[in-house]
């Protein structure tokens, strides 16, 4: 039976990983840390969960201690966000070379400087060429699911690719909602337990992990890589027809809100997608024809199911919570990629909104949709939401 | 009342605004409700102004914008009331204002600007006297559900033994609910 409870992102999170309940939980408890590991530290303790949690002394050291126990067999895990992610990076990059399938939550929130660890994109959007899954999260409800996905997808054997799940900072990860934790016994039968082919423990079959490769066989490695990454979409779809006998819901790349008929779509990741969707239905009850892509699957990004659902939209007006600096955002690159092959191509427009935590709301969405649906858009520039003068 | 019930609170921290917004969040939650409950994260040290707000809903609640037209405003200290817009949005018809205080209804009027619906309690008063700390945000919640009506008192006394019996103990636990009903009693709905 699922059990309906008010939790936090952060909880809805440590629910999941209660039920998922890993070999090894990896913390370094401080500012920036989110309170996930603090919540998972409680069931530990409460002997709710049998894993093994180890405290260490650095962001970097958490990720190389999930890296040792992931290489030694074990489902291990650890949580992070903002500055603790970039401090971790080393070891970050090179787990997808590693194969190691372990499973992330972040919880999105800016970089410094200026010192800030407010909700942003930038932490993981720094992420997003190294070779990790990526999902990201609308509330506290989807945070939940989706980590129970991940950790099929990540472990999957035609996979073996870290995931990160992402969901907003404060927004989602302290807000409290309604979420619905599923029954216990079918979570746990779902997400298994982890049997790799091979790991270090195994005396018996001594293989070796990270070795050096040189010139002759990195780029071949590399390769490899990348046709892991090809398979995640197939297999995403799979695991989520699986996950929605339990949860009833369905699991596609982008959730499409509207989008059929309308003159102006949004795309929008996370916590802003949910208040977007109440801008289009208030704009809707006015006779304008709005509406909204969501994208959830973001590494790997699924092109050619964008390129169909946004072939027909006169004007795209991509949000990015995050910049990139001398470049496209990030979302609105990838949009804009995605409609390269089209003869007809939709007008487009970037906005960049909400860095360092700055708010948005239903009032900003809906100056950008009039703006969109004016026609006023040029795609070679950058727009800002919520920026004092 | 409107689709969302909403309601902000403006506390400086370390008053317990946000597990005020919390257990008004839990009480309507058990009441089969759709529920958000977020604060506000400044740089938050013991004394700075804090806003927590609460979302309640029989329809799913979408939305992650801040609140901007609260239904009730609850103010746990006055001080704040002065140099913080805290009626800002609040709608002079239909809008509520309930500001621990121990000054008059018109003073509070000219302080705060807002010529709507205001409430007094000393909620610290009543914290001090039964626990012995300034922690209002029990107190502002007895006033708040009564003049409002929306949930019962028994159910915010469910949620509050919930949260603080395991961290405060049985006595503790008595005490907000004195706390909570006091307050209940003394504002007039």
């Amino acid at each position: 039976m699922s059990t309906w409870k008010p939790l936090s992102g952060t909880q809805a999170v440590a629910e999941a990983m209660r039920q998922i309940n890993p070999d090894v939980v990896v913390a370094y408890p401080i500012t920036p840390q989110t309170p996930i590991v603090e919540f998972f530290a409680q069931y530990v303790a409460n002997g709710i969960v049998d894993t093994e949690t180890i405290p260490v002394e650095s962001e970097h050291s958490a990720m190389s201690a999930t890296v040792g126990a992931a290489a030694a067999g074990a489902r291990a895990m650890c949580a992070t966000a903002s500055q603790g992610l970039a401090l971790m990076w080393e070891v970050v990059a090179a787990v997808p070379g590693l194969r190691l399938p372990i499973v992330m939550p972040v919880v999105n929130r800016a970089l410094s400087a200026p010192i800030n660890i407010h909700c942003d994109h930038s932490d993981t959007m720094g992420a997003t060429t190294i070779g990790w899954i990526q999902i990201f999260s609308e509330n506290g409800q989807e945070v939940y699911e989706n980590m129970l996905l991940a950790i099929r997808l990540a472990e999957h054997p035609d996979v073996l690719l870290p995931a990160m799940v992402m969901q907003d900072g404060f927004i989602t990860g302290h807000g409290v909602e309604n979420v619905e934790i599923f029954d216990n016994d079918k979570v746990r039968a779902f997400v298994g337990t982890r049997n790799p082919d091979r790991y270090l423990l195994d005396v018996e079959h001594p293989y070796t992990i990270g070795p050096l490769a040189l010139p002759d066989y990195y780029f071949e490695i590399k390769r490899q890589q990348e046709e892991a990454m090809k398979h995640v979409k197939k297999i995403y779809l799979e695991i989520g027809k699986e996950l929605s006998k339990i949860t009833g819901k369905e699991y596609p790349y982008f959730e499409s809100y509207k989008l059929d008929d309308a003159d102006a779509v949004i795309v929008v990741l996370s916590s802003t997608a949910g208040t977007a969707k109440d801008t289009v239905d208030k704009m809707r009850a006015e006779g304008k024809k709005v509406g909204l892509l969501k994208p959830k699957l973001f590494r790997p990004f699924p092109y050619k199911e964008v390129r169909a659902a946004l072939k027909d939209v006169p004007v795209i007006g991509v949000l990015d919570r995050s910049m990139a600096f001398g470049a496209y955002a990030p979302v609105y690159a990838e949009i804009k990629n995605a409609l390269f092959e089209l003869d007809k191509k939709p007008k487009l427009q970037s906005y960049v909104f909400g860095l360092g935590g700055k708010d948005i709301f239903k009032s900003d969405i809906e100056k950008a949709f009039n703006e969109l649906l004016s026609g006023e858009v040029n795609s070679e520039e950058e727009r800002y939401i919520g920026l004092r003068g | 009342m409107k689709e969302i019930y909403e309601v902000r609170m403006h506390a400086r921290a370390g008053q317990g605004a946000k597990s005020g917004s919390q257990l008004l969040a839990e009480s309507a939650f058990k009441l089969g409700k759709w529920i958000q409950s977020f604060p506000e994260y400044g740089s938050e040290r013991r004394g700075a102004p804090t806003v927590s707000y609460t979302r309640i809903s029989d329809k799913r609640i979408r939305t992650h914008e801040p609140i901007v037209n609260p239904d009730a405003v609850l103010v746990f200290d006055q001080g704040i009331a002065g140099s913080v817009p805290v009626a800002q949005g609040l709608c002079e018809e239909q809008g509520i204002l309930i500001i621990n205080t121990t000054k008059s209804v018109e003073e509070m009027k000219k302080i705060t600007g807002f010529n709507g619906k205001i409430y007094t309690l000393d909620a610290t008063g009543i914290s001090l006297k039964l626990l012995d700390v300034d922690a209002p945000n029990v107190p502002m919640l007895g006033a708040l559900i009564k003049i409002t009506n929306i949930v019962p008192l028994k159910i915010v006394e469910d949620v509050i033994k919930e949260h603080f019996l395991v961290r405060l103990g049985e006595e503790k636990v008595k005490k907000n609910k004195e706390g909570l009903r006091k307050a209940w009693e003394e504002a007039s709905s």
